[in-house]
This record gives structure tokens, sequence and C-alpha cells, in this order.
């Protein structure tokens, strides 16, 4: 829940008062306030993070079946009756399984979901260091073998580093 | 009777694909060249052969021979004669006609250019690519013929489609037929299925080398890559604009607002251009320093599952529903074909372990062997992120019976930082020297890129406070940018020094002369430009959207859109069209007009939402008209989007299309590229066929 921005000190006496006075006089338009109808925008806002329970792969806020139209229908209903995001969403899902989530819930066998691919991730890393580190002690090997081999200097060596480098 | 010829070309296709797949396995196993010679006369004639299928159908698509049931399926009366002849790949049993006839067209442009060079590769060559088209083809014939009828029993309720009459049977022609899916009656249909299948069938052939390799024990030596280093490219580029055309196609027709839906379509088509990608770069460690080998086998082995795999997904429809996998003998076909080649390619490549030893060994963490290998790691990484969450949806509905769905927002939270961390590379990556970096070097090279970045990333900072996460992403894409930029600038400073050249002169011979290298780096520029689309949309994008009154307004940032009314009128292709007039203002001044509409399409019952757009090289303006009061037509709703930055997903696109052009030149024999790779296996006595 997004907490309220603080009024500013001066201000609320005067509003406190306006209030007041707007409640005794026009106590219905106050009412009417309250449970003036949500803007699609923010219907959509939580649309977006639902998918359409019949239609295969398809965001509610998107979808143009009648059903969804009426379930978005039903989110303003439950906007306008005050729930919070949190209950609507909530409700679709105990009404219409947990496919109406857009991002998969983490607990569960659901949460392989999340999991795995975290675990791939860690076990490519240490493969790769594995290997890697395999290909540099092999190459320790090497340097002890071509001890053995005399015939090319030092000097030759360098140049030959030195001419490879250029190359690319 | 077109349509009888057709079947019968298919069926004797069929049994030369066969029959090429045994003689030339049989030609290399007991090295008889006049069966491999025969295999390849068998193959070729297999295009031609599947050509006069194709035609068939085409052909009975234009004049609607409706008694063909794939015809009655996909085609009808009120499609226009273009949208008919597309509608060759717009249904299951087409299109997968459709995919054997380029497979068997790339086979013989293969056999007619490459028979020569790799005699000892071809019989295997021949049979494993032989051994897929086969397959397609007897899946065409077999399970999904485009050829099949519709006959009628009498009592009987619904229509039978069988390609011979069945006993009882009377045969059905309907009037009409029931019509492409509305949403594929778009001009996109043209570009858009048969490149992705371009793309798909293009990665068969190195796949098919790298197996005769394997077989024949040749993978010691890098042979095959050289070869089909043309042909990965050109698959790449194919598989790489069938994406792009898939994404601006959704943008145009799926009216969603976006491009990327993470859909498990998308996804499938995805998949394969990962490890591709992957594929083509650990075959630059492999010609550059001779290691990864047994890393390219295991990409192109992927590459090729993924893509059987990815037409197995969009064909059978088993991801909407496990039930819909049951339907058709299709789905248990295509998976065990999956299971089988992908167990024995892996098979043989364990054989074949010790052929593929590194050349070479890592000098030092801090080279561009080690950036390679990492780079390749992300790409496998996504590879299986991606994977994971399109088949996951499955799994759970058979392990634990609940369907799930697996949304945009898991890929962009798991394969997001993977992503910052690939791009990241491909901006270092060239700075990296091959074999030892001194870290020293390093830091002065990345010194300038990164501090110009720092600065715009401060300047962008401090005027977009509002998204954090777009800050790093700045810093991403202008880093990455700059520091490719640097690499043109020495090497143009180099060329203009010391020869005198006037810049233009110098880049052009810049490129020319390392064309491999500056086509990647151009690929890569490409790729930071669709990058800061992502972030744009990712970040800035913004909609809203409301009822309006005519002469009622609604805003979204500096625009406004003015509703002026709406009217219907019929359509072609059988479409009842809804067209809203509206008026765009941007801080107050017109602009243009935009008429967003709702199509529908009666047969199909069906309705399509085409947006109206406003594209700007800043952002484009999206309109799309939602819903209108039944019958007052006064309160019209509308939904706005306002996609920022988005022109330079395609803008990069053709970037990365270019690139490839410049990367797949052919070389003039002068420049031979440098490798250091020394080749052992050239100077020992070749190991034969048999050992």
């Amino acid at each position: 829940m997004r907490k309220l921005t603080p009024i500013p000190y001066p201000l609320l006496p005067l509003l406190l008062a306006a209030l007041t006075i707007a409640a005794s006089f026009f106590a219905v338009a106050v009412v009417y306030a309250q449970t003036r109808l949500p803007t699609d925008d923010e219907v959509n806002a939580i649309a977006k993070q639902l998918y359409c329970p019949v239609c295969p792969n398809t965001p509610l806020d998107v979808c143009e079946t009648q059903a969804c139209k009426d379930w978005r229908a039903q989110i303003r209903d439950q906007l306008a009756a005050g729930w919070s995001e949190e209950r609507i969403i909530d409700y679709f899902v105990t009404q219409y399984g947990e496919r109406v989530l857009a991002e998969p819930g983490r607990k569960g066998f659901t949460a392989l979901v999340w999991v795995l691919p975290v675990i791939a991730v860690l076990l490519g890393l240490a493969v790769v260091w594995q290997v890697l580190r395999s290909w540099r002690s092999r190459q320790d090997l090497q340097v002890e073998t071509s001890i053995s081999t005399p015939q090319i200097s030092p000097e030759i060596l360098k140049r030959i580093e030195q001419e490879l480098q250029e190359m690319d | 009777m077109i349509a009888d010829i057709g079947l019968i070309s298919l069926s004797i296709a069929f049994l030369f694909s066969v029959y090429a797949t045994l003689a030339s396995f049989y030609g290399g196993w007991r090295d008889r060249a006049e069966w491999t010679e025969s295999a390849r006369n068998a193959s070729i004639l297999v295009f031609p052969l599947l050509s006069i299928s194709v035609l068939a159908v085409i052909y009975s698509l234009y004049v609607m021979d409706f008694s063909l049931a794939y015809v009655a399926d996909v085609s009808s009366r009120a499609m226009s004669p273009f949208l008919r002849l597309t509608a060759l790949w717009g249904g299951q049993q087409g299109s997968v006609l459709f995919w054997a006839w380029i497979m068997a067209g790339f086979m013989m442009i293969v056999l007619l250019r490459k028979w020569d060079r790799d005699r000892d590769l071809m019989p295997y060559v021949i049979g494993v690519a032989m051994l897929t088209t086969a397959f397609f083809i007897g899946v065409t014939v077999f399970i999904t013929n485009p050829f099949g009828r519709l006959w009628h029993f009498p009592g009987a309720n619904e229509l039978t489609t069988a390609v011979f009459q069945p006993a009882g049977a009377m045969p059905y022609v309907p009037q009409d037929g029931q019509g492409l899916n509305p949403l594929l009656r778009h001009f996109g249909m043209i570009g858009h299925p048969p490149t992705t299948y371009l793309g798909f069938t293009g990665f068969v052939i190195p796949y098919a080398f790298a197996m005769a390799a394997l077989i024949t024990g040749k993978s010691r030596e890098d042979g095959w890559i050289r070869t089909t280093r043309r042909w990965t490219l050109v698959a790449w580029i194919f598989l790489t604009i069938g994406l792009i055309l898939g994404g601006r196609w959704a943008y145009d027709v799926l009216g969603w607002g976006g491009y990327w839906g993470w859909d498990p379509v998308e996804n499938a088509m995805f998949l394969p251009w990962l490890t591709g990608t992957a594929f083509l770069h650990s075959v630059m460690m492999t010609e550059k320093r001779g290691m990864l080998k047994k890393w390219n086998m295991i990409l192109i082995i992927l590459t090729y599952a993924l893509t059987v795999f990815g037409t197995f997904i969009t064909r059978t429809g088993v991801i909407s529903s496990v039930h819909a996998f049951a339907k058709s003998a299709l789905g248990p076909a295509f998976l065990i074909f999956i299971g089988l080649t992908f167990l024995g390619s892996l098979s043989l490549l364990f054989s074949r372990w010790d052929t593929l030893k590194s050349e070479h060994q890592l000098e030092s963490f801090f080279s561009r062997e080690a950036v390679f290998v990492l780079q390749n790691l992300l790409f496998l990484a996504i590879t299986f992120a991606v994977f994971w969450g399109t088949v996951f949806p499955l799994i759970s509905e058979l392990v634990t019976g609940t369907k799930i769905t697996v949304g945009p927002p898991y890929f962009e939270k798991v394969t997001g930082p993977l992503f910052f961390v690939l791009v990241l590379l491909m901006g270092v990556a060239p700075l990296f020297a091959w074999r030892k970096q001194a870290a020293r070097n390093l830091g002065r090279a990345m010194l300038v890129p990164f501090l110009a970045s720092l600065g715009i990333t401060a300047a962008w900072g401090y005027t977009h406070r509002m998204h954090p996460g777009s800050i790093f992403g700045l810093w991403l894409v202008s880093f990455v940018l700059l520091a490719i930029a640097t690499e043109f600038w020495k090497g143009l400073r180099a060329r203009m020094s010391g020869r005198s050249e006037n810049p233009l002169t110098a880049l052009a011979k810049l490129i020319g002369r390392n064309h491999r290298r500056y086509g990647g780096y151009v690929i890569h520029l490409g790729v930071v430009m669709m990058v800061l689309g992502v972030i744009g949309d990712a970040y800035f994008k913004q909609e809203t959207q409301a009822s309006l009154a005519p002469g009622e307004t609604l805003r979204l940032g500096v625009y406004t859109l003015r509703y002026d009314g709406l009217r219907d009128y019929p359509g072609s292709d059988g479409r009842e069209v809804v067209e809203a007039s509206t008026a765009l203002f941007k801080d107050g001044e017109f602009i243009r007009q935009l008429k967003p509409r709702r199509d529908f399409f009666v047969v199909q019952e069906q309705p399509v939402t085409v947006p109206a757009v406003y594209s700007t090289p800043g952002a484009d303006v999206y309109v799309l008209l939602v819903g209108w009061e039944e019958g007052q037509h006064d309160l019209t709703t509308f939904k706005m989007y306002l996609n920022p930055l988005i022109n330079w997903v395609w803008t990069g696109g053709l970037a990365m299309i270019l690139g490839t052009l410049i990367a797949a030149w052919p070389a003039s024999r002068k420049h031979v590229e440098a490798s250091y790779v020394i080749k052992p296996g050239r100077l020992q006595p070749q190991p034969g066929i048999g050992d």
C-alpha cells in the first residue's frame, strides 16, 4: 500500500474546515467522491497483472473477448467497492486458479520455475571455471615438456609471441 | 486432378528422400562411391518433386478447390488472391510441406555447389540432411497431408478428412472455405513465416556437416566449420529477420502496443536464435585458436534440436494445452524425432570426444578466449531460462494438474540481468586481445569510453531521476556504443595517418580489409540500437484509456487526441470495419488525423484491432479503438500508448542485416585471414572412415 502524502501543516486546519463545511452542506457530494467510478487506467493497471482465464496467453488488459470485458467490469466494481489491488488479484486466483497470474508464484512446485535457472547459471559458472582451470593446468604441463626441446631460444620465442600479438 | 499430381509427386519425393538417406549411409559405410552418387541424384530430385506438390497446393488455393480439406480450412472466397497464396504456410499441412520444400532446396544447392570439395563428408551430409527432409515429407504424407479431402458418411454429423475415399463415404465439397485466421491476413504474412523457415532449415546444413565430421572422425580438423561458415550466417540472418518481422507484425496487428510478449510461439523462435548466435561466436574461437570444439558441436546439436522443437511448438499447439498434443499423431511423431536425433547426436559426440581436444590452452583468464567462454555461457543460460519458462506450464500441468502462466514478468526478471552482462561483454570483448591481455592496456583502452559514458549517464540521470533502472540501461548503451566507436576510430586513425587517406576511403578500406570483423561490429551496433529501443519500452512507455464523446479529448504526455466520430463500412476479405476518426495534437498544435479501426471478421466471428500509429524518430503514438456503446455511437473508448524510442528496434534490425551482409561478403583471395592454429592433423596420415 502506498503511504499517503502528508499534507503541509498550515493547510491542515483550512482543509479540515473546508471538509467540515462540505460534509455538512453537501454530504451527498462527499459520498459520491468516495465511490466515484474508477478510471480505465486504474482498471488496466490491475488487469495488466492478470491473464485471461480462458484464452491462451493473453493479458487481461488487452483481451478483446466479451468474457474479458466482463472481468474488467468486475475489477472496476471491486475497485469502486474499495477493494485493494491485492484483494482483487487474490479473488481472481481463488476463482480461476493460478493460471491468471502473469508472474508465476514462488511457492510449492511453481517455485521450480524460478529456482532452476539460478541453479543452472551457478552450475554453468562452476563448470566453466573448472574447464578454464583445467586448460590452464594443461598449459603448465606443456611448459615442463617444452623444456626438453631446447632448439628454440628464448629470444626467438619472444619474437614469435610478439608477432602473434601483432597479427590480431 | 492437379491435386492428384501433387499427391503423387509428394509420395515419390518421400520415397526418394528415404532412398537417399539409406543409400548415402550405406555408401559411406561401405565406401562405395556409386551408392553415394546415386543418393546425391535422388536428393537433387526431391526439390523439383516437392516443387510440383507446392505448386499443386498453390494452384488449389488459387482456384479455391474446396474439396481439399486444407484449402477449405485456410482460404475462402472473400480472401484476395495474394492472401490465398500466402495461405500455403497459413496452416499446419501447408507449412510442414513448405518446410520440407525449403529444406530440399537448400540441400540441392549444397549438392550442386559443394559436391567436390568435401567428398569424405558428403555421404553423411546427405544422409543426415535427407533424414531430416524425409521426416518432414513423411509427416506431410502420413499425418498432415495437404491433399487430404473432405468426406461425408451418411448419417454422420461431422466430416472426415482422408486422402483416399473411405468405404461408404461420399465426397463433400463445401460452398466456401473457413478462411485464414484473421490475424494472419496481413501483408507481413509474405515475409515473416518464409524468413523464419529459411532460418530454421538453414541451420540443418551446418548440423549435417558437423554430424558428418563426427561420423567420419574428421572432427579433428575444422574443415566442416569453414565449409558451412556462410551457411550459418545465412541461416542466422534469416532467423534474425524472421524475428524482427514477427515483432513488427505483432506491433501492427495484435493491438497491445508492444512487439514482444514472451509468448511460447515467440520463444520457440528465439531459442534456436540464441544457440545459433552462441554457435556463430564459438566457431570463431575454433577458427582463430582451435578451441571450444566440443562446445561447437553441442551448440549446433542444440540449435538443430531447437529448430525442430520450434516447428513442433508452433505447429502442434502443445503449449496451449497438453490435450492438444494428443489430438493428432503429429505431436508424438515430432517428439520422438527430436528425442532420437538429439540422443543420437549426443552419443555420436561422446564417441568422438577425444578428436575434439583443444589445440591450445588458455593462457590467461584475462583474454578474449575467457570472455568468449563467458559469453557462450550467458547465451546458454538465457536459452535455458527461456526454454524452462516456456515448457514449465506443461510440466506443471502434468505433475500437479494445475495450469499456470509464465508471463513476461518472469522472463524479464530472469533474463534481464543476463542480457545486461551479455551486452556489456559485447562492448568489452573487442578490447581484449587473444591469448592474454595486460590489465593496464585494457584499462587504457576502456578509459575514454568509460568516462564518456559516465558523463552521458550523469547528464541523462539528472533529467530522468524518475526511472533509476533506465540510468543503468543508458550507461550500458552509451558505454558499448563508445567502445565499438573507439574500435572504428582506432582503425581509421591508423589508416588516415599511415596512408594519408580521407576518412571515407579509409572507412571503406578498413571494412573491406577485414569485413568479418567490422561487419560484426556493425551487427553489434544494431544490437545496441535495439537495446535502446527496449529501454524505451521498459521504462518510458506510457498508456492511458478513456471513453470519449465526440469533441472530447484524451491527453498523454505532450499529445492530445480528439475524438471526432465513428463510421462503419464493409471492408475487403469479408470484414465489417468500424473506424473512428480522431485528430492528434502535440502541445496544442494539430499534427494529423488518426483512424484506429476494429475489423470484425464475420465468418470467424473474430474481431481484429487495427492501431493507428503516428511515428516519429523519438516516439510512436499508438492509438487503439477499444470499444463503443452499442446502438448509440456517442461514447467511444480509446487506448493510447506513447512508445518512446521504439523505432530504434527496427533501425537496429536494419543495422544487423547490413552488418551481416558486410560480414558474409565473399573475401577477395588476397586477404587470407590470420589464424594461429597450426594443424597437426594435416601432417599426419588421415584417419580412414572405418577406424
